[in-house]
């Protein structure tokens, strides 16, 4: 009978407060089960967005929601930049490619964004179903979209104007969808794409037709006929060579009226912000871990005083010390290591669980997936086995059995 | 053969307890008399190799059991003498059986099934193998405890007031069960003791002082 047989038979004669102790590891290792996946794949999920953009180019104001409404599609643009300036960066020497983009509509909450075959290289578009756009008015929608929207290949819509409601539908022209995404798994699979001449003409007649007022912080283009007066939300910018990062930015900054923005910068910003509740998470988590350690310790120090004379008995049988060492350890052990793996898998179902409840598409969270990380959880509940058993396991190692077996 | 030469032994501050030689053929019963505070379980630890004594030596089958290591000695105990307390402490969480395999593995020799039933059913309780001790009666935990002592067919059998718990008649059945199980299994036995209802029973006495 191994000494890992007499620890499990142990474990079992007292199931309530092995259950209470297991328990109270799985919660604390469950926590930050979910925590490592979910802070990885939000982080994987900003990285996918932002792969191949180095800098993003726009009208003067705050970076990070530069960032966020031309890169995640999720604040609003800061305004607008002359057609006419960001055509003359796009051609500097620092760029391998600009991808121009003129947001400011929207069908049913999902953003129409304005852009040319650019866009689909630096993002490596393919076409599911259908083809790419060619003519005004034509779009290409992201596998999302054509999801969630129910359209298909040869379907027409209404914009509306805004980045979110559709009170104010834009009826003078109609949009086609000429083709449907293959999945992308990023930002692009909930994305209205068409060209941009369309969302220019879509606001000519607007402002003409309608003299529409626009609501206050709404981003629109604002444009006069003829090149001179047309607009662009934002320009993605791919560098030529790494060097370019030290002078075109600065460029941008200083001798233009637009800024530029780094994706990968205002990413760690942003998850830095995440970043301080995420760490609160940790630390709870790791004190509930701490508590499961001692309740651990002190369930197996009060054991062993009950169990003082079984393990004397133990050694008269002809155990040695360091088989009750064993023992003991072993039932720390256990007890940690079963807690940990339930942990493990409770994470994972709860993060399942939560990201079939996520409204958001885009940023939807998966239990399925597991991470290398999670060696370390294993290895950290472990630890707490030892780190816990480790004291009992040595008294039983030391117990002088000739003064217990006298003292019935 | 067992025998316990100039052996002396004395705890933290307090004077020395002094043994005179005993020397027990194979297959003797003995009985160990003495009051309480006389180092009757001193003498009785000193004798299973649980309490190393200060001076002197215990020899059992020709080994010197305080020469060996510590392991060594565990060993040894295991597989060389059973002993039997005053209450029978089986291990709750293991049932009967699984009690005396326990003692088996112990003394680092192969589970034996087969000798487990032997030995349940010579003391007339192999219908409860399965069950666990907190599902027995007292007189059926002290068979249970016998058992564990004989499982392994020590030369040494030792009982440490095996009947100062139980009533007369189960006390009389204790007591035969010790004679018949160490018979059995060739085993010298020596029960120490303060019950006068068990001095009849045996002709060899060594009485402490």
């Amino acid at each position: 009978m191994s000494p890992l047989k007499i620890s499990w038979k142990s474990l079992w004669s007292k199931p309530l407060s092995s259950a209470l102790n297991m328990l109270l590891i799985a919660f604390g290792t469950g926590i930050l089960t979910i925590l490592l996946l979910a802070s990885n794949q939000i982080a994987q999920k900003l990285d996918n967005n932002s792969k191949d953009i180095d800098l993003v180019v726009g009208a003067k104001g705050s970076p990070l929601q530069l960032i966020l409404s031309s890169i995640y599609y999720i604040d609003f643009p800061t305004g607008n930049i002359p057609l006419k300036e960001a055509t003359a960066l796009s051609r500097s020497p620092f760029v391998k490619r600009a991808v121009p983009l003129a947001l400011g509509d929207n069908y049913n909450g999902t953003r129409i964004v304005g852009t040319d075959s650019n866009f689909v290289a630096i993002y490596k578009l393919k076409v599911q179903t259908g083809k790419l756009w060619t003519k005004d008015f034509e779009t290409t929608i992201g596998a999302s979209v054509a999801e969630s929207q129910k359209l298909k290949v040869g379907d027409t819509f209404y914009g509306a104007h805004g980045l979110t409601g559709s009170s104010d539908v834009h009826k003078s022209h109609q949009y086609t969808v000429s083709g449907i995404l293959a999945p992308q798994g990023n930002v692009t699979d909930n994305l209205i794409l068409t060209n941009i001449a369309s969302v220019w003409k879509m606001h000519d007649d607007h402002e003409e037709g309608e003299a529409h007022e626009h609501k206050e912080g709404e981003n629109h283009h604002k444009e006069e006929h003829g090149d001179e007066g047309k607009e662009l939300t934002s320009l993605l910018i791919q560098y030529r060579s790494p060097m370019s990062v030290a002078i075109f930015p600065r460029m941008v900054n200083e001798t233009t009226n637009m800024q530029a923005a780094s994706p990968a910068q205002e990413s760690t910003r942003l998850f830095s912000l995440i970043g301080v509740g995420v760490e609160t998470l940790q630390w709870f988590a790791v004190l509930i871990m701490l508590i499961a350690a001692i309740s651990v310790f002190v369930n197996l120090y009060n054991s062993l005083k009950e169990r003082k004379y079984d393990l004397a008995i133990m050694r008269t049988l002809g155990a040695s010390r360091g088989k009750l060492f064993l023992i003991v350890i072993a039932e720390g052990i256990i007890l940690t290591l079963a807690g940990t793996l339930i942990g493990i898998a409770l994470g994972h179902l709860a993060l399942q669980f939560i990201g079939n409840y996520q409204e958001s598409s885009q940023a939807r969270l998966t239990g399925l997936v597991f991470l290398k990380d999670e060696i370390y959880l294993f290895v950290a509940g472990l630890a707490i086995g030892i780190f816990a058993a480790i004291i009992p396991a040595v008294q039983a190692y030391r117990s002088n059995i000739s003064r217990i077996l006298s003292k019935n | 053969m067992i025998s316990l030469k100039s052996v002396s032994h004395s705890y933290a501050g307090q004077k020395d307890i002094g043994f005179s030689d005993w020397q027990i053929n194979d297959g003797e019963q003995w009985l160990l008399l003495g009051e309480s505070g006389s180092g009757k379980t001193t003498l009785l630890h000193i004798l299973t190799g649980i309490l190393k004594p200060k001076q002197g030596e215990v020899q059992i089958n020709n080994t010197s059991i305080y020469g060996l290591s510590a392991k060594d000695l565990d060993q040894f105990r295991g597989r060389n003498i059973g002993i039997i307390f005053q209450r029978p402490h089986l291990i709750k969480s293991l049932s009967i059986s699984e009690n005396l395999v326990l003692a088996q593995s112990f003394a680092k020799l192969p589970t034996d099934l087969k000798r487990v039933n032997e030995v349940l059913e010579s003391l007339g309780i192999e219908g409860r193998k399965n069950a666990y001790p907190d599902e027995l009666s007292q007189g059926q935990l002290q068979r249970v405890s016998i058992a564990r002592a004989v499982i392994n067919k020590p030369a040494l059998l030792i009982a440490d007031e095996p009947t100062s718990s139980l009533d007369d008649k189960n006390a009389a059945t204790v007591l035969e069960l010790l004679m018949q199980q160490s018979g059995a299994n060739q085993a010298t036995l020596v029960v120490a003791t303060h019950d006068k209802r068990v001095k009849d029973a045996f002709t060899n006495t060594y009485e402490l002082s």
